[in-house]
């Protein structure tokens, strides 16, 4: 009687609960070191000091500074901003372009039946080298490179953004490429045309969308990156948002914000806008 | 362009080590400008036939000749060039979304043209009556400028099989070109393949799940069953009992229509995007 009992409760029971329980305990055995790593203490946010010292700074941003002369210098700053991130991204693709069509898997011709050859094989290991090798270096450390060897200005920012985006973009740009559909594109190459012309008549026709809004996306993240790139001297609104940080100008700082904030919300437009007329 | 097969056996790169071969001795002799249709039940091995003759897929062993040449003793460029004279028409049609039928059915034409002759084909179509008169002999013409991923399943297969009209091939392997078509367009497009076909000249090879349209439009008929060459006869030779001994086991699909689904190509993954 007993035995039939326990046997319909341990049917009732769910046999991955242990698993779970002792899996959840791992992991924060694991990451407690991490947070004492971080000093990773929130409740000093709720300290009397750390709320007086908020407030103070919550407070200095507003109202946003709408004064005439500096809004004439944000919007010449945001031409500067956008420039530079179009600018970095343009030169960024035109070197993704090429990288990625050499490393992409789909457009080998003598992977169409087997193993690839070995020549082609390790031209698109050097690639992807190439590729792992640009963006590991962060844009910042690029800029603080170039500023060094072009000066202070946007030029350096731009050449920072294009190298390490130049890797983002063709590591993605190859990801989207082989995780599509590549029936089309190997029905091209097996009856004979040329690795361009698949490309050109079934693997971009395929992926437009994607390759688009990833670059549309790419592009606002580098709007983003120039604030960082401002802060070592290579222009744009990042630099005004340092210069008004370091002269405690809480209204400027809002103002600066919103810019972004409005900037962002753009790209987006864009994006779904070029996906709505690509689809 | 004649295709010899001698004692081939081919496996699908992605099977599994263990599993038998697709195709296992199998000797086959098509002459220049002969028309073969291949018949069998599914998982017959009609496919990867077709794919060994169209040099997709290297045999495992045994050796093929395409007009009287190895293709795999050729160097990849030459391989490459070998492959431009001759049109594989897949199950599934191989139309990327968002391009419109003209540039489908021209892209058969790539081989012959150059890289820049090709782009130029891209920002404004080069040659709309050849595409027009292709699609015209699949009663298509009124879809020239439509986007492939906007006209039926049906409509897709054909505008495939147009573009073998373009293709400057002297031999055409054709895949179920059927399987999405009803009866009356499946024998309208079957026999407009065949009668270009007879009137280029070309070599046609074809695979079909539809026994009767086999027998009626086709000289030869090979039944392929378990990757091994069952019959190669004249169609006035496949008798009823040879037709059972073939589909044994599989009736239905020798009465009833071709159990194939056409399904649209899935939708791409989303993008992996990672940001700072």
């Amino acid at each position: 009687m007993g035995a039939v009992a326990s046997s319909a409760d341990l049917r009732r029971r769910d046999p991955a609960w242990l698993g779970r329980l002792f899996w959840a305990g791992a992991a924060c055995v694991l990451l407690a070191p991490l947070f004492v790593a971080t000093e990773f203490r929130p409740w000093e946010l709720l300290e009397e000091r750390s709320l007086q010292a908020t407030g103070r700074f919550a407070g200095a941003m507003l109202p946003p500074d709408l004064a005439g002369g500096f809004l004439l210098r944000v919007a010449r700053e945001s031409w500067r901003t956008v420039a530079m991130a179009t600018a970095g991204v343009s030169l960024a693709f035109l070197a993704a372009a090429p990288l990625t069509f050499v490393s992409t898997r789909v457009l080998s011709i003598s992977a169409l039946a087997g193993r690839m050859a070995i020549l082609p094989f390790a031209l698109r290991l050097l690639a992807r080298w190439l590729l792992i090798l640009l963006r590991s270096v962060p844009e910042l450390v690029w800029a603080l490179v170039f500023v060094r060897v072009v000066g202070l200005g946007p030029t350096a920012g731009v050449l920072a953004i294009a190298l390490t985006y130049t890797g983002m973009l063709g590591k993605v740009y190859g990801e989207i490429l082989e995780s599509g559909e590549s029936h089309a594109a190997q029905s091209l190459l097996r009856n004979g045309s040329s690795r361009l012309q698949a490309f050109f008549y079934a693997l971009l026709p395929q992926n437009a969308a994607e390759l688009i809004s990833y670059t549309v996306f790419r592009w606002e993240c580098a709007i983003r990156s120039s604030v960082v790139l401002g802060y070592v001297g290579a222009g744009g609104l990042g630099q005004m948002i340092d210069d008004s940080t370091k002269s405690l100008e809480g209204g400027q700082i809002t103002t600066l914000l919103l810019v972004f904030v409005a900037l962002v919300a753009l790209s987006d437009r864009v994006s779904a806008w070029l996906r709505r007329v690509l689809g | 362009m004649r295709i010899e097969l001698e004692r081939v056996c081919a496996r699908h790169p992605a099977a599994r080590p263990g599993a038998p071969p697709a195709l296992r001795d199998i000797d086959l002799d098509l002459a220049h400008g002969g028309h073969l249709a291949v018949i069998g039940p599914s998982g017959a091995g009609k496919t990867t036939l077709l794919q060994v003759a169209a040099c997709a897929l290297a045999p495992a062993s045994g050796t093929l000749r395409l007009g009287g040449v190895e293709p795999w003793r050729l160097s990849r460029r030459a391989l490459q060039r070998l492959r431009g004279g001759l049109f594989l028409a897949p199950q599934v049609p191989p139309l990327p979304p968002r391009q419109r039928a003209v540039t489908a059915v021209l892209a058969g034409r790539l081989p012959a043209m150059g890289l820049f002759t090709s782009l130029r084909s891209l920002v404004y179509p080069l040659d709309i009556p050849a595409a027009h008169d292709a699609l015209d002999r699949f009663d298509l013409a009124d879809k020239l400028f439509e986007r492939v991923d906007r006209v039926s399943g049906g409509e897709r297969q054909r505008i495939g099989l147009a573009r073998a009209l373009l293709a400057p091939a002297s031999l055409w392997l054709v895949d179920e070109p059927l399987s999405a078509l009803d009866p009356t367009r499946a024998r309208e497009a079957l026999s407009v393949l065949v009668e270009t076909a007879r009137e280029r000249g070309v070599t046609l090879l074809v695979s079909l799940h539809d026994v009767e349209a086999a027998l009626a439009n086709f000289p030869r008929i090979v039944g392929l069953r378990e990757g091994r060459v069952a019959f190669d006869v004249p169609a006035a030779e496949v008798t009823k009992e040879r037709l059972e001994r073939l589909y044994a086991g599989a009736e239905r699909e020798l009465h009833g229509p071709a159990p194939v689904a056409m399904e649209p190509p899935a939708a791409p993954a989303p993008a992996i995007v990672q940001c700072r």
